[in-house]
């Protein structure tokens, strides 16, 4: 019977995984957001030299990003904060609409999508949040946190298949089924976050946001939910877009990297090539800042000043005030990413032209 | 003498549910001039060490017992008005958020002459001299412009510099820093920790960091303490036990790292959680998490679910642990039957 099975399965693999080495999962395309400040159409009416304008700001959250995750993968973006690197994966799991630019899932165009269209696109990729105390909805038992994604996306599913499936699933992330009757308040950080991976599980996703979703557990119960994490990604054969700030984190986790920075990816590589070779001055001095347990005092990489703020965007290069190898091109051209030999993409113009 | 010596520090918390022990038997010293960090994960008690050693635990808290020298003198036993010399002016304190520790209706020129003038008998001319000075220190560009300038009118990095500036602003003899940089970006934090460090030694003044990252621990302390479910468990040389931990929980906690995992491996993790103090287990509080409650040869070593471990000191190390214990015993032993 399972012999049967699985030689009817073969066919079907062999296809999706020609398919997997033509097409990313994910491709994101010049994504532009920026959000305004100035309120509603009345509030941006402003007197000016006697006449009435009209006077906008926008915070700059993403400006022009591209990129691509391939099946199977674990794409991290790392950046510090307010480089957008939360907006992207918001904006990819249409939380939020993007300014312009367009995303592909799977071929399809998704990002003008309305939210029926989108039903289906949603069961296929889940989220999982920062914060495990805000995620999970206080007045709701932990089967029913469990139960409302399946009710919503198997509307066909009788009673009994849906408790059979909240139980495989926390099973499947190490919290003992019998406490499903209780409220996430009962539970400890780490277990609460075990339940918003469950959650993100129980429809069966193939691709996963996951925007720093150890960055507010301690230490020991960090190496818990990563480790849970990849062995989910082992036996369900996930694609993770994994936010974070913890560079350590990334090394462990990531097959792929891109640094952000002020709303423009500056560095993309593999996490190999990346932590032995970083080319973007700022990817060099992100890592120089890890603080690491092995050398006394390493060589940190200082820059200079702070980052500046994405309301009003620097000219050129965004990193040029802090860049210790900035010439007047940065500061006038906005450099694109660029593949280098090892297909690592760097926006440089030092390294471009080789100054670097 | 050391310049703060600490004994048996017991504190507690009176709740609705009966007495909760925060800390207990906490002892360390610090020298003149040195550097000793706290580590522990939330829970653990290191915000309460920090925080009882100038007596800020507020109620239901109490110090139930123990001793806090400083220079001579028992912090313990002084009145609220001896006490406030004391704060502030010879220890004084950075804390994590550094929106919440500024005055927000005050300018950064006004808090630092109050901080001055609460102190000492000086003009306010002088106390913006010495304010100008310290935010020179911390390398804050155009600190005249800063003085006059209001908390949220700063970034983040620029407001840790301040608090830093205000730290220094009389000269102290300790400084204790609880987790100054987790509210930055890395960047940010690097360069915060630098120029603590920088001024610290230039000042000769101690400082105990309080933080739960040990990458910052092994980079700026050179001693350390880590702490679990209210007590010290092992405290020594910085050096010493990160390369070298004795206590299970702190080789948990060092292994646990991604850095010291090979990328894409399993980490190596602790199982469970940290105790509520409301209900600590029985002997040594770390035992249901341990690996090492059997013995190599597979005997249960029942001290650790019955029996608080004490210390026992291995190298230059201090370890609360039986099975520790029981190493060096037979360590003794081996030697003394040649």
């Amino acid at each position: 019977m399972s012999a049967q099975a699985n030689t009817l399965a073969a066919p079907t693999t062999a296809v999706q995984d020609s398919e997997a080495s033509a097409q990313p999962l994910l491709q994101i395309r010049n994504l532009r957001k920026r959000f305004s400040l100035s309120g509603d159409f009345l509030d941006q009416l402003r007197f000016k030299g006697g006449k009435l304008v009209r006077h906008q700001e926008y915070v700059h959250a993403i400006n022009g990003v591209s990129l691509d995750i391939q099946r199977g993968e674990a794409l991290c973006v790392v950046g510090e904060s307010g480089c957008g690197k939360s907006t992207v994966a918001r904006t990819v799991m249409g939380l939020i609409a993007p300014s312009s630019g367009e995303i592909h899932y799977d071929g399809t165009r998704i990002d003008q999508l309305n939210s029926r269209q989108l039903l289906p696109y949603r069961k296929r990729m889940q989220m999982i949040f920062q914060n495990p105390y805000a995620s999970l909805n206080p007045r709701m038992t932990i089967q029913q946190t469990l139960e409302e994604p399946l009710r919503l996306h198997h509307p066909g599913w009788n009673r009994q298949q849906v408790t059979d499936k909240v139980e495989e699933v926390m099973h499947s992330v190490g919290i003992n089924p019998d406490w499903g009757k209780r409220f996430g308040h009962e539970f400890s950080g780490g277990q609460r976050q075990r339940i918003a991976i469950a959650r993100a599980l129980a429809v069966d996703p193939e691709f996963i946001v996951a925007d720093e979703p150890i960055s507010a557990l301690d230490v020991s119960i960090q190496a818990q939910v990563l480790n849970l994490l990849m062995e989910a990604q082992q036996q369900r054969h996930l694609t993770y877009l994994f936010i974070t700030h913890d560079l350590a984190v990334v090394e462990h986790f990531g097959t792929r990297v891109a640094v952000m920075y002020l709303g423009t990816v500056c560095e993309i590589a593999t996490t190999a090539t990346l932590f032995a070779q970083p080319r973007h001055p700022y990817t060099q001095a992100l890592l120089s800042s890890i603080p690491r347990l092995d050398d006394d005092r390493p060589q940190h990489i200082r820059l200079s000043g702070e980052v500046p703020t994405p309301v009003d965007l620097p000219s050129g290069c965004v990193f040029h005030g802090r860049c210790p190898y900035a010439n007047e091109r940065c500061k006038q051209e906005i450099p694109v990413l660029q593949a280098q030999d090892d297909g690592t993409q760097v926006a440089c113009h030092a390294v471009e032209e080789g100054r670097l | 003498m050391a310049l703060l010596e600490v004994n048996q520090l017991d504190v507690r918390f009176a709740l609705r549910q009966g007495e909760v022990r925060a800390l207990r038997d906490v002892t360390f010293s610090l020298e003149r001039g040195e550097r000793l960090g706290i580590v522990g994960e939330s829970g653990a008690g290191k915000s309460v060490a920090a925080f009882s050693l100038l007596n800020l635990i507020s109620k239901p808290g109490f110090i139930a017992g123990g001793d806090i020298i400083f220079d001579g003198q028992p912090l313990t036993q002084m009145t609220e008005r001896e006490l406030r010399k004391v704060r502030g002016n010879r220890i004084s304190m950075i804390f994590q958020d550094p929106m919440m520790t500024l005055n927000p209706v005050l300018s950064i020129g006004d808090q630092m002459v109050e901080c001055l003038k609460a102190h000492r008998r000086i003009s306010t001319r002088e106390a913006r001299a010495i304010a100008l000075d310290r935010l020179r220190q911390v390398q804050i560009p155009s600190p005249e412009k800063r003085l006059d300038q209001y908390p949220h009118e700063l970034s983040g990095g620029m407001r840790q510099r301040i608090i830093i500036a205000i730290a220094l602003l009389l000269d102290p003899d300790i400084i204790i820093a609880d987790e100054p940089t987790t509210a930055l970006d890395v960047t940010i934090q690097a360069e915060i920790m630098a120029l603590l460090l920088a001024l610290c030694e230039s000042h000769d003044v101690a400082l105990i960091l309080i933080t739960h990252d040990l990458g910052v621990v092994s980079q700026v302390t050179q001693r350390m303490l880590v702490m679990y479910a209210g007590r010290v468990i092992e405290q020594g040389p910085t050096r010493e036990i990160i390369n070298d931990p004795q206590h299970p929980y702190t080789q948990g906690l060092l292994n646990a790292l991604p850095q010291m995992a090979t990328p894409g491996d399993k980490l190596n993790q602790i199982r469970g959680s940290m105790p509520s103090l409301t209900h600590l287990p029985s002997g040594c509080a770390f035992h249901p998490r341990c690996d090492f409650i059997n013995r190599a040869d597979g005997t249960p070593r029942s001290a650790c679910i019955k029996q608080v471990p004490g210390f026992v000191t291995s190298g230059h190390c201090r370890v609360a642990c039986h099975m520790v214990a029981e190493m060096l015993e037979e360590r003794r032993l081996k030697e003394e039957t040649p």
